[in-house]
This record gives structure tokens, C-alpha cells and sequence, in this order.
């Protein structure tokens, strides 16, 4: 087991997680075992249904894990009692595709609307919003309702909103899903500031373009196992992988696919990881 | 801030469900009218009870100046005769069949008597002289009534030997019943204001998914999330209340009002009175509020 010291260094464990939706079909994430650090950029690849969003619920504690752990900045989620759980999501901004802003607010009454539920002081929002609209490239916009922006402009919206309170973990789910090349590597660029000022950055996507171009760590699911876990990758492995058959349950064989191109011991089904 | 907050989102919960706000209004403003009704039934039943009707079957009255009765021809009451009588109550023969008996002088009989009428004109054309002395018994078993009547109601300076009960009984029976619908009929409406309530609040917790969503994902309290939705209920039950409470009083105030001046013999409960009820039914809303509200929540809106 690792010490609480060590523990702490890892914004987000996964010990030997699984999680069953429904008892007859696969596991959702199957004995999952997986470390961000602190301050880490990381993209979280694979088809859906590979358990990305799964991964990302785990996390915030809208789901149990069936068994195994999740830590969250050193703490077991599933020790958080349920009216501590505010207190876990506070450190855990969350962006999403569809952006999720309220219609009727306008960009600061959006941004404000994070700071307002959680009790800020009317002197800490009108100090803060501004600043961070500022770090999403949004200055002079806050005045304007959602209606008003381009999808772009919106999902910086819904970053400010989502790191307003200075969490530790941003957690984006397809944030560039919605957006054409060019606007989703202007997010890109915010996401990289913001993971700049130290916040450990987990985002979900199929954008192998940004992927590409980001060069970050990429962890690549299938069906639920992790198959590749490579630092400063591309989408896709340059070397094929060896298709992961997810009756392989051996936890051990699956934490050591850590390096680029690692062959599975199970050699069965070659070419399957290539679409 | 946070109390500014959670106001404000309970303003818009309301102006955004204004119709369902308005039928839980008038739901539980009849659910609690009928409440208060029964209440009211059984505050006047006490009230025509008076002080002796729950510790004494029957009442010896006797003499008094310028009694009618055969008994009476010999004038008031004298020491000699209520001795004589007392001392009758006392014997075995009379004694088996009484628990207790007590005395009642003409200035407690007034007393009790302005207590009892204490809304009705009748009370300040009352003199103490005009009230009866009587003895009071407690009977052993009230069916035996008629063993005292024979036994007092010849006796020198009695005027009349009366069974309380079998008088007001029936009109109390009739007084129960009617409470009894009554709260029947609350009942029912109250199982409606629930229902209401709890569609309500689903309603108004679908109407803003959006912004409970986002409230959960940056991490605001329960009470924060929950709170506007479960005083939006409580405010609805609570003018509901307000409402029945007003009702009541404007009831007793000029129906009962009118009653008493017609009937000046028959004792009436006060305006005054009936407002020991209103605590009683905002309490009630409240409660049905907060019950129905709970059951919701943990339905539609988990944190």
C-alpha cells in the first residue's frame, strides 16, 4: 500500500478498480489500476463504451466502484461520506461537451453562479470572475447572454465556470466535441494555461487531432482495460498494439503496458487495436 | 450571500410555478379549514360542557328565592333543610351508589356561570341571587339516576333533581359526528396537498435540472440544492394556513356572533378561542410540507 505521502503526489488512483453497471454484460471499467500526478496534462482515450465517462464519474463520486479504490488528492472517495461529497467536487472543476450553461444568466452571472452556491462573498465574485474570464479569453464579454457566443466562446464559459474556484483537477468530458478544428485548439490553449498554473488536467476525447498536436500523455481504454498508457503520444500507438482480450483479468499484465508499444502476453488477436 | 441566494432561487421556484403554487395554496387551505372545523366542533362542545359536566352525572338544585317548584312553596332554601339533605347523601341507603358529591354555593355557581357564558350578553343580567345552590354527584354507575330523583326529588327545599347528560348528550353526539366528517374530509384533502406538494416539487426540481445539475458539480451543500425547493412547499402550506386561520375566525366572529344572540341560554365559544387553533394548523402545513417535500427530494433530486 502507499504511504499517504506518496498517495498525495497522485491527484487521481486507481487501484484495481471495476465498475459493473449491470451483472450480465462486461464491467464498465475493468480492474483498472491508474495514477495522475499533480499538475499532469493527460487525454483519455477510446471508442465509446470504453469506460472514459465511467472513469471520470468514478472520480467526482457520482458512482461507486464495484470494488478496487479510487483516490482523489490522497483521500479513498469511498471513505467521503455523502455530505462531504460538496466538499470533494469543489476541488474538481468539470467541463462538458454540451457546455451546460444556464440560458437565462449572462457570462458572469454563469461564472458568478459557481462562487454564489457554494457562499463567496459578493466582494470575492466581483474580484474573481473577472480574472478568470480573462484567463479564458473572455474579457469584455460579461454582459453577454449564452445566446450571444459562438460555441467556442461558450465552452470558455463553461471552463471560467469550472475552474472559478481554483480547483486542484479539471476534469473535461469531449469539451471540443462540439467545436470545429479551429476553435477546439483555441480550448486546447486555454486548457494548457490553465494546466500551466498547476491544475492536473484529465480530458476524454475522440479529437485525434489534439491529441496529436498536444503531445500529453494519452491513456487509451478499450472495453474497459486500459491498453496503452503512453507520455507524450498521439493518438493512435505508432506501434501497433497487440488487441487486450478483456477476459484477461491478470492485473499485473495490464499495469505493465506503462511504455510505448508494449506487447500484451496475450498475442491472440493482433491488429484488433488498430481502427 | 448564501441566504440572499437561496431567496432569491425560492422567488423564482414560485413565479416559475405560480399555477401549481396557487392549487397548493387552496388545497391546503381546505385541508386545514376542515381541520380547524373539528377543532372548532370540539372547542365548543367543552365550552357547553362547563366546569361540572365531565365530573358530575347529576345535579340537586335547590331552593331558591321565588322557585315555581311544588318543593320550594316554603321559600329559599334553609340551613336546617341542605343539612338535613346532606346528611341524607351521607346515608348508607343513598351513600352506596355515590362516588362523591360536592357543594355548590350561589357565588360558586356564578363563578362557574361566567366562565361558562363568558361571550354571551346573558352573562351581565345575571346576579349571584338568581343562581341556584345545588349538590353535585358523582355517581358510582350513572345509569342509576333514578334512585337519587326518587330519593332528593320530593325532599323539603329541592327544587329539582337533573341527569346533565341525558340532556346535552345527544347534541353532543351530533357535535361528534359532524367533527368526526369533518376530519375525514381533512384527511382526504390532505393526502390531495401531499400529492400536490410532492408534484409540485417535482415539477419545480425538473424546471431547474439544469441548475441543480451545475449546483451539484461545483459542489454546493444539500441544503443549499434542497433548501429553495423545500421552502417553496412550506410557503405555499404556510399561506394555506394563514388562509384557513382567517377563515376560522371570520366564522366564529360573525356566524357564531349572530348564534349567540339568538340563543343567549347556550354558551359560545369566542373569536378569541379559536385562534388557540392557529399555531395548531400552521404546524400541520409545515408538517405536510415537509413530509412531502422529503419524500420527493430523495426521489428527484439526489446530491
Amino acid at each position: 500500500m502507499p504511504t499517504r505521502c506518496g498517495a498525495i503526489r497522485a491527484m487521481i488512483r486507481f487501484e484495481n478498480v471495476t465498475k459493473v453497471y449491470d451483472q450480465k454484460a462486461r464491467p464498465a471499467l475493468d480492474s483498472i489500476t491508474l495514477e495522475i500526478d499533480r499538475g499532469e496534462f493527460a487525454f483519455l482515450v477510446g471508442a465509446s463504451g470504453s469506460g472514459k465517462s465511467t472513469f471520470l464519474r468514478l472520480v467526482l463520486k457520482e458512482d461507486r466502484a464495484t470494488s478496487g479504490a479510487v483516490y482523489v488528492a490522497g483521500q479513498n472517495v469511498a471513505n467521503i461520506s455523502s455530505w462531504r461529497v460538496p466538499r470533494l467536487r469543489r476541488g474538481i472543476g468539470v467541463v462538458f461537451q454540451d457546455f451546460r450553461l444556464l440560458p437565462q444568466k449572462n457570462v458572469f452571472a454563469n461564472v458568478a453562479f459557481a462562487m454564489q452556491v457554494i457562499g463567496k462573498s459578493r466582494s470575492v465574485i466581483r474580484a474573481t470572475v473577472p480574472e478568470v474570464l480573462k484567463t479564458v479569453g473572455l474579457e469584455g464579454k460579461e454582459r453577454r447572454m449564452p445566446h450571444e457566443l459562438s460555441g467556442g466562446e461558450q465552452q470558455r464559459v463553461a471552463i471560467a465556470r469550472a475552474v472559478v474556484n481554483r480547483p486542484g483537477i479539471l476534469l473535461a468530458d469531449e469539451p471540443t466535441g462540439n467545436l470545429d478544428p479551429t476553435t477546439s485548439m483555441g480550448i486546447m490553449g486555454v486548457l494548457d494555461k490553465i494546466n500551466q498554473n498547476g491544475t492536473t488536467v484529465v480530458m476524454a476525447t475522440h479529437d485525434d487531432d489534439i491529441v496529436n498536436e498536444m503531445r500529453k500523455r494519452v491513456v487509451e481504454l478499450r472495453n474497459g482495460v486500459v491498453i496503452r498508457d503512453e507520455a507524450k503520444a498521439l493518438y493512435t500507438s505508432m506501434i501497433p498494439i497487440v488487441g487486450q482480450s478483456r477476459r484477461l483479468k491478470d492485473a499485473s499484465g495490464i499495469d505493465d503496458l506503462a511504455g510505448p508499444g508494449r506487447v500484451s502476453p496475450d498475442g491472440t488477436s493482433s491488429g484488433e487495436a488498430m481502427q | 450571500m448564501r441566504l440572499a441566494f437561496i431567496l432569491s432561487e425560492i422567488g423564482s421556484g414560485l413565479r416559475r410555478n405560480l399555477t401549481m403554487v396557487i392549487s397548493v395554496i387552496l388545497v391546503t387551505f381546505i385541508s386545514l379549514t376542515f381541520v380547524g372545523a373539528a377543532g372548532m366542533l370540539q372547542l365548543q362542545i367543552n365550552q357547553m360542557k362547563g366546569y361540572w359536566y365531565d365530573k358530575v352525572q347529576v345535579a340537586i338544585f335547590l331552593c331558591n328565592e321565588g322557585s315555581a317548584a311544588a318543593g320550594c312553596a316554603s321559600g329559599p332554601v334553609t340551613d336546617e333543610q341542605q343539612k338535613n339533605l346532606e346528611a341524607l347523601l351521607r346515608s348508607p341507603a343513598v351513600a352506596q351508589y355515590i362516588n362523591e358529591f360536592q357543594f355548590e354555593s350561589k357565588e360558586d355557581a356564578y363563578g362557574h356561570f361566567k366562565e361558562q357564558f363568558s361571550n354571551s350578553p346573558i352573562v351581565d343580567s345575571v346576579a349571584p341571587d338568581q343562581l341556584p345552590a345545588s349538590f353535585r354527584i358523582n355517581m358510582k354507575d350513572p345509569e342509576k339516576y333514578q334512585i337519587i330523583s326518587e330519593t332528593f326529588a320530593s325532599q323539603p327545599g329541592v327544587e329539582s333533581v337533573i341527569d346533565q347528560r341525558k340532556i346535552l348528550e345527544q347534541l353532543f353526539s351530533v357535535m361528534n359526528g359532524a367533527s368526526v366528517v369533518a376530519v375525514v374530509i381533512a384527511a382526504v384533502m390532505i393526502v390531495c396537498a401531499i400529492l400536490l406538494i410532492a408534484t409540485t416539487i417535482r415539477l419545480s426540481a425538473f424546471s431547474r435540472r439544469r441548475e441543480t445539475g451545475i449546483m451539484r458539480l461545483v459542489g454546493a451543500s444539500k441544503t443549499v440544492i434542497q433548501l429553495p425547493f423545500i421552502l417553496e412547499g412550506v410557503i405555499a402550506a404556510l399561506i394555506g394556513a394563514a388562509l384557513a386561520s382567517g377563515t376560522l375566525w371570520a366564522v366564529s366572529y360573525f356566524f357564531l356572533g349572530d348564534l349567540s344572540k339568538q340563543f343567549q341560554d347556550t354558551p359560545f365559544i369566542s373569536p378569541g378561542q379559536t385562534l388557540v387553533l392557529v399555531p395548531a394548523l400552521f404546524a400541520l402545513g409545515v408538517i405536510l410540507a415537509g413530509i412531502s417535500s422529503l419524500l420527493t427530494l430523495r426521489r428527484y433530486l439526489r446530491v
